[in-house]
């Protein structure tokens, strides 16, 4: 297919107006009337070769209307063999036909696109989805309160913009239909990427498939209010870009890859994946011998200022350059330009002459190259995770998470994909996809050479996660839309070639072996009528040409001399096989389209945070557990009171119930999950005394054994055990599994059925049947009567979804302050010396009367060799302390660390249990100097 | 407390009580109501003048712990004897200041119809609605206990004029009284308690009593309503209330067990209420009812053609002492709140909160009246502070005004109608469409006026003249590309006519079209001269030159070879041959135009592609 559709049209235009054909005026009026032929032809099925072509009109036929002249499709050329005078007018009319068309098209797209994500609206209520989106939400209800920070959050301009001009918007309202917004604009993108792949019908079919693929929606139903349905539309926007600077070797169009890039950095983690795959491509590009300037220019600006630009984002900052998922840029950066320096001197130099200066250059370059490759391995080796993210780890290597990370494990979306997922995901796309790949090496350009590389990249991250087949999806898309416009091609082609009749010597010489002379022979007898028909259509889409025009072109029809260019381009097929053809592709798009529907009104829709299930009678019975508990929480506690929960209602239980939250679904913050873990899986005394230390004043549960909720905290508890094991080593999976089985019924072990979390989830649930039958676990629960001795139940919700607990307070107040801080302590001490055994050593030695401590510092302060360190300490800990536990633990980890009892790299875990993250950093500043190590831990 | 009160109350009727004797109340009957939350208590005065002045008001007093809530207090008088009470007047009543009289005394005046004269009579009734007068005790209970209330008032009637003669009901909601002061003349009626008949006692004459008594009616304190009322001129007023109540009965301690509640909710749990019940104005529509973190689902209505009753049920059961806030919302008939009078419209709506039996501590009554509002006025039938505020809504451009009313102590009792005056014309309405359509006529003309105007930035770089020359060169090329596409047309038709000849054996015909073709082919050919020597002359051109030139003499050979082919065969069939020999001659000829016609098409794609 032609290149660029768009710039042809548009150069067309302006050559008219250069010729001087028309008067000005003339020719302005038909430029506003071609306009949508910047969406290029697209009903005209041979417009495969659609391309525009002037008439010279105004020497033959000045009397001509501008319009009738002008932008004739070669294609239509291919169709009958018309005196091109005569049909100028009609075909200019079919194309700005086909131009409407193909807009009305998009536009439609667009709003199928829209409201096929509407479904949870319409089902359930306009709110926002699940629990990551709530952190989105609150980000940006804050942004727009704040208003400075507009930069970050394109949406809270919008908002701002809509101020503006009065229309009252929600920042909600905003924040619900923003993800079905962007998947519209991201099937325009997917037309303007495939339209510059291979064409504007298969931009057409790839556009469509996206609208709805159910991958992407799953991601982006109304009030699913995250990150990547954003980031998807940039991410394509960002491949359509770099292509079409590629195909016009615009630095226009690279200025705004670069400024699309940056919002793909700023919008999602995954822009990692275009850093890496637009410099495969180039090297691909490269390697094939396929290098240009149209692709220096594509690649260098990108990597310049995409760089700056992604620099400029807080959370990438000087990761940019240092981390290694963005070295490929850079490595493909120099190689570019090493080829770019070859192919000028090959310009410059002769022949041979380029012979002797490549055997010079190879000869000291590869030793160069060798030595700065060797630095290179010598400084990424060095750093313990290889200079690559966590992330980006897992990736590469499928297995990394569940070994070192189980929080990263634990998220399902984590997963490796099942096969029926990819069915539920991108459903019938999984056949095209090959076709597509297949049309796109006929021909290769360097379009489809890129999105090939796409697809099989995507393909294989799409098989290590869950998550990732989000970024599969446009590919697979693309794909299909390619293989489907070319079938229908083939298939209609070859139809009307049948249909439409030749004569048997031009189909012979045409068609050669395709076309046996039975079926030409059968067409000629059908070509009567057919040709009237298609003559009556014709003209009943233009409303002047008349009848006699429709005789004319019956003559001609008759008269049917062929194109042999047609006959070579369409792989004729029989007439029964092409029409069976495209009856089954049809058949195979209703079954996705219905697929599509299915899943976005079904799997896709439902707001976990709200459930229904059908009544008996039919009606829908709602479970609005959730809502009700964050509401309570939200009118009947304490502002600043803290709620302990597992961390997957942490954004949640921030953003409905407006309380503080000790963990949250930001994850990066392993040790805290840990201690929530660690209380949870503990006995009722132990996790009082630790959510107690943490200020913790409700603990809430989820529990779905009353109603056969399967997602509730029982479930997750193996994954709480597993990941506070992780850090406190006294939590052993083992100890809640009986013969490595997880159960909670009678054979549940002792450690599970005391743990708090069985306790809170299942207190005098025995008494609600008096069996205590849990329709989750489908079984009789372990410990049926039992009592708590440490929390109050204060709130249960209507179907018992979720319960919450208050800590009861410290029964022996009366003792005093001192006593209190003195026995929290020792119970810190006592489980953090399990978790680190040296700590002993050093707190068996300590004296807790405050006088002592100063003594003690100051006696280290003569021994050790940083005074200035101590010194600093020591104000510190007058400010923070005066006695409490934090003063007490910064003294007694400064001391181990001085008897270097504690490694250094250590500190940073310890602080961190102990929540005294003020303490971390504090030391981690003094001890930078002697170790830069600790200065990752402070950096996590 | 009480006891203090008490003396110094005494004191005071001992010296005031000379003051006010000219008239003397000969009957008073007083009915306080304990069923709600809302302490309703009606007396029935019979007021007779002995003194020698005709009087024209009535004083009443309410001791100031009584006054303070007092939330709304009204005067009928009570013409008619018994139930034939045919008319019924309200009169009206004022706060006054009190002269010579005690200083914890707050008194109002009842200004009667007509001055009473001497030995007359009249009778009325006085309805005093106070809010926030019962008390729970104890004032934290736990999940399963009862609720209990305390309410205190005084045996006797306080008054600066003599009484004659009286009595007191005190109507409980439940027969469970948990204590209550016994005095003479003290009896029990089921869940009523009767004080008197009392005859014949001094101005100021109070006696304390105190009831303690069970009552699990439910306690909805709104500590804030806003109600926002907007008037769309194209026949809507939308209604929205946000809610912000707490349950004010006995605070609920402890645990809170959802089995109990749900297993016995009568007796674990009596007094939380489950749910409130809105009276909407008939006809109500799109009623909706949610938080701020989405819609609640557990709210029934039902409608007829008096009323729309709305029952929502918060989240979750309201327990003493817990919170919730809440907002609904209605659409209105226009037709039946706007109506015009004297050239002025005015909106015509009831002014407190629908839900029945609550207590709202502040009532906000925003009216949003539409855009170019002028002369605004409001009529309420009591005492608001009124404010004015602007609002912007959908495309405004200098703001709604709006009325804001503020009232505190609200009781279902002031749920009257109020009144709002503005003026208005309908021509305003129409401001909004045409902003509209003017903003997206504006966006087409400017799209039209970008789509003429160029935009080159510079028209002497060398780029862009070059550019120029370029395009001039495309141009030229396309219409070279026209003329051989209509050449390849007249061949065509040439070759038609030979299958014409082949299937009618009519030469004459197909003389005549080789004719016209020629004809026409060499006008075309006419035309093709001008545009290859400009061609030629191009700087631009250069590398297109060569394909053209190809192009063109592969066409002109092409036309050469059909031209001899169509010769042959027109001196076949002159000749008579037949039909397979004419096959046999041209066989060769047609391969040759055959590969001619495939390089004229490849050379065409190829300069399509330019």
């Amino acid at each position: 297919m032609k290149a660029n559709i768009v710039a042809r049209g548009i150069s067309t235009l302006s050559r008219n107006f250069l010729t001087g054909s028309y008067p000005l005026r003339a020719v302005a009026a038909h430029r506003v009337w071609n306009w949508p032929s910047l969406f290029s032809s697209f009903s005209s099925s041979s417009s495969v070769h659609g391309e525009l072509q002037t008439q010279p009109s105004s020497s033959t036929r000045p009397a001509l209307l501008p319009a009738e002249s002008v932008n004739t499709s070669a294609g239509a050329r291919v169709r009958q063999s018309m005196s091109a005078s005569e049909t100028a007018g009609e075909r200019t009319v079919r194309h700005a036909f086909g131009n409407v068309l193909a807009f009305f098209i998009l536009l439609l797209i667009g709003v199928l696109a829209f409201s096929i994500r509407l479904f949870s609206v319409i089902k359930y209520e306009s709110v926002i989805h699940e629990f990551d989106p709530y952190f989105n939400y609150r980000v940006t209800q804050f942004l727009t309160k704040n208003g400075i920070y507009d930069f970050w959050n394109w949406f809270d301009d919008r908002t701002w913009v809509l101020n503006s001009l009065n229309i009252p918007l929600s920042v909600e309202t905003v924040c619900v239909f923003t993800a079905p917004t962007f998947s519209a604009f991201a099937s325009w993108a997917t037309y303007f990427l495939t339209k510059e792949v291979k064409g504007p019908g298969a931009g057409l079919a790839a556009a469509a498939l996206l609208g709805m693929v159910p991958s992407y929606i799953s991601r982006s139903v109304a009030g699913s209010y995250d990150n990547e349905a954003v980031a998807i539309f940039a991410l394509i926007f960002t491949f359509y870009l770099y292509i079409k600077t590629l195909n016009t070797g615009s630095l226009f169009y690279a200025t705004f890859n670069a400024i699309s890039y940056f919002y793909m950095v700023c919008s999602w983690g995954g822009y990692t994946f275009i850093i890496n795959l637009i410099p495969m491509h180039v090297l691909l590009c490269i390697v094939t011998g396929r290098y240009s300037s149209r692709l220096y220019i594509a690649y260098a600006p990108l990597v310049v200022l995409g760089t700056l630009l992604a620099a400029l984002v807080p959370v990438v900052g000087f990761n940019a350059v240092m981390t290694s998922e963005h070295f490929a840029s850079f490595l493909v950066f120099i190689i570019i330009h090493v080829v770019a320096l070859v192919y000028y001197i090959k310009g410059i130099l002769s022949p041979r002459m380029f012979k002797v200066a490549v055997t010079l250059v190879l000869s000291v370059g590869i030793a160069v190259c060798c030595a700065v490759i060797a630095i290179l391995i010598a400084v990424v080796a060095s750093s313990p995770t290889k200079g690559w993210s966590g992330r980006s780890l897992s990736l590469l290597d499928p297995t990394y998470a569940s070994k070192y990370i189980p929080i990263i494990a634990s998220v399902s979306e984590h997963q490796p994909p099942t096969w029926p997922s990819y069915f539920m995901d991108i459903n019938v796309l999984a056949f095209l996809v090959p076709a597509g790949i297949i049309a796109c090496f006929l021909p290769l350009s360097d379009a489809s050479s890129f999105v090939v590389l796409y697809i099989v990249t995507s393909v294989y991250f799409s098989g290590v996660m869950v998550r990732l087949m989000l970024v599969l999806a446009p590919a697979a898309c693309i794909m299909s839309g390619i293989a489907l416009s070319e079938a229908f091609d083939t298939l209609t082609g070859s139809i009307k070639f049948q249909l439409l009749g030749y004569s048997s010597v031009n189909s012979q010489a045409a068609a050669g072996d395709a076309s046996p002379d039975s079926t030409s022979a059968q067409s000629n007898a059908l070509k009567p009528d057919k040709s009237e028909e298609t003559a009556k259509e014709r003209t009943s889409k233009k409303s002047k040409k008349k009848e006699k025009e429709r005789e004319k072109e019956k003559e001609q029809v008759d008269q049917s001399s062929v194109q042999p260019r047609a006959g070579r381009r369409l792989q004729v097929l029989p007439l029964e096989a092409s029409i069976i053809g495209v009856f089954l592709l049809i058949l195979l798009g209703a079954f996705y389209v219905v697929h599509c529907v299915w899943a976005a009104a079904e799997a896709y829709s439902a707001p976990s945070i709200v459930l229904t299930s059908q009544t008996q009678d039919g009606g829908l019975h709602v479970f609005d557990d959730f809502r009700e508990a964050y509401a309570w929480l939200r009118h009947n506690t304490e502002v600043d009171d803290k709620v302990a929960s597992w961390w997957d209602y942490g954004y949640q239980t921030t953003a409905m119930a407006n309380r503080t939250v000790i963990v949250d679904n930001n994850t990066w913050n392993n040790t805290h999950i840990a201690t929530v873990g660690t209380a949870m899986s503990s006995p009722e005394k132990a996790a009082w005394e630790i959510f107690n230390s943490l200020d913790v004043k409700y603990v809430l549960v989820v529990f779905g054994g009353l109603v056969g909720y399967p997602s509730d905290d029982i479930n997750k508890f193996l994954w709480m055990v597993r990941i506070g094991g992780g850090v406190f080593p006294h939590i052993k999976e083992p100890d809640y599994l009986r013969d490595g089985q997880y159960r909670i019924d009678s054979q549940a072990t002792p450690t599970m059925l005391n743990s708090l979390m069985y306790k809170l989830s299942y207190y005098r649930f025995v008494e609600t049947d008096g069996k205590g039958f849990d329709r989750v676990r489908r079984t009789e629960i372990g410990k049926k009567y039992f009592k708590l001795t440490h929390f109050d139940e204060v709130f249960t919700t209507h179907h018992w979804m979720v319960r919450i607990y208050k800590l009861r307070p410290p029964k022996n107040r009366i003792r005093g302050k001192a006593k209190k801080s003195k026995s929290v302590r020792n119970s810190l001490i006592i489980s953090w010396s399990k978790a680190f055994p040296k700590f002993n050593a050093v707190s068996d030695r300590l004296n807790p009367a405050e006088n002592e401590f100063s003594i003690n510092l100051k006696k280290d302060c003569k021994d050790q060799e940083e005074p200035l360190a101590v010194k600093r300490f020591l104000r510190f800990y007058k400010l923070l302390s005066q006695g409490s536990e934090v003063g007490l633990v910064g003294y007694i980890l400064l001391q181990a660390i001085f008897r270097k009892v504690i490694p250094y790299r250590d500190v940073g875990k310890i602080s961190r249990i102990l929540q005294y993250c003020d303490i971390l950093v504090y030391i981690s500043v003094f001890c930078s100097r002697r170790e830069s190590r600790i200065i990752e831990f402070v950096g996590l | 407390m009480g006891l203090r009160f008490d003396l110094l109350l005494f004191t005071a009727a001992l010296l005031f009580s000379p003051a006010l004797s000219d008239l003397v109340l000969s009957k008073v009957d007083r009915r306080v109501d304990l069923t709600t939350q809302v302490v309703r208590i009606t007396s029935t005065l019979k007021a007779e003048n002995t003194g020698g002045n005709s009087v024209s008001e009535v004083l009443v007093v309410f001791p100031d712990r009584q006054a303070k809530t007092l939330a709304y207090l009204s005067a009928v008088s009570n013409a008619g004897k018994g139930k034939a009470k045919v008319s019924s007047v309200t009169l009206p009543v004022k706060e006054v200041e009190l002269k010579g009289m005690p200083p914890s005394l707050v008194g109002y005046s009842v200004s009667l119809p007509e001055p009473l004269g001497k030995g007359e009579s009249f009778t009325l009734d006085v309805l005093a609605v106070y809010a926030h007068s019962l008390k729970p005790f104890p004032e934290k209970i736990t999940q399963a206990d009862i609720q209990l209330l305390v309410f205190e008032d005084s045996a006797y009637y306080l008054s600066p004029y003599e009484v004659k003669a009286q009595s007191l009901t005190v109507k409980l909601p439940q027969a469970r009284i948990e204590s209550y002061t016994k005095l003479e003349n003290t009896k029990i009626h089921g869940s009523d308690i009767k004080y008197g008949p009392y005859e014949n006692l001094p101005p100021f004459s109070y006696s304390p009593i105190v009831v303690h008594f069970e009552s699990n009616r439910p306690f909805a304190v709104a500590r804030q309503v806003v109600r926002e009322i907007e008037i769309s001129h194209w026949g809507n007023v939308q209604v929205t209330e946000h809610y912000n109540i707490v349950n004010g009965g006995s605070e609920i301690v402890g645990e809170f067990s959802r089995l109990d509640f749900q297993a016995r909710p009568h007796i674990r749990g009596p007094s939380a209420f489950k749910n409130l019940v809105a009276k909407l104005p008939p006809r109500a529509h799109s009623v909706y009812y949610r938080d701020e973190i989405g819609n609640i689902s557990t709210s029934h209505l039902w409608g007829d053609s008096k009323k729309t009753e709305l029952e929502i049920e918060p989240r979750y059961p309201m327990f003493g002492g817990w919170r919730t806030a809440f907002t609904i919302g209605y659409g209105l008939p226009l037709r039946d709140f706007l109506f015009e009078s004297e050239g002025k419209r005015f909106i015509n709506i009831s002014f407190g909160s629908p839900i029945n039996e609550i207590v709202v501590d502040t009532l906000i009554v925003k009216v949003v009246l539409p855009e170019g509002s002028r002369d605004i006025s409001v009529s309420a039938p009591f005492p608001v502070k009124e404010s004015r505020e602007t609002k912007f809504s959908h495309l405004d451009l200098v703001g709604r005004p709006v009325v804001v009313l503020e009232k505190s102590n609200v009781v279902p009792e002031h749920n009257q109608y109020f009144q709002v005056y503005y003026t208005f014309s309908s021509i305003s309405m129409l401001m909004e469409p045409l902003m509209l359509i003017s903003g997206f006529f504006f966006l087409f003309i400017t799209c039209i006026v970008y789509m003429h105007a160029d935009m080159s930035i510079s028209k002497s770089s060398p780029s862009y003249l070059a550019k120029l020359q370029w395009e001039e060169v495309q141009a030229v090329i396309q219409q070279i590309d026209n003329i051989i596409s209509r050449c390849l047309a007249v061949h065509d038709k040439l070759e038609a006519s030979l299958r014409d000849l082949s299937r009618t054996g009519d030469v004459q015909a197909c003389k005549a079209a080789r004719k016209l073709g020629d004809s026409a082919l060499k006008e075309l050919t006419k035309e093709l001269k001008p545009l290859l020597s400009f061609l030629q002359s191009s700087s631009q051109a250069g590398h297109v030159v060569s394909k053209v030139d190809e192009l063109v003499t592969k066409e002109r050979e092409l036309q050469e070879k059909l031209m001899v082919k169509l010769s042959t065969v027109v001196d076949c069939y002159e000749k008579k041959l037949s039909g397979r020999e004419i096959e046999n001659r041209i066989n060769a000829q047609q391969q040759k135009i055959t590969a001619l016609r495939q390089e004229v098409d490849d050379l065409l794609e190829f300069i399509d592609e330019l």
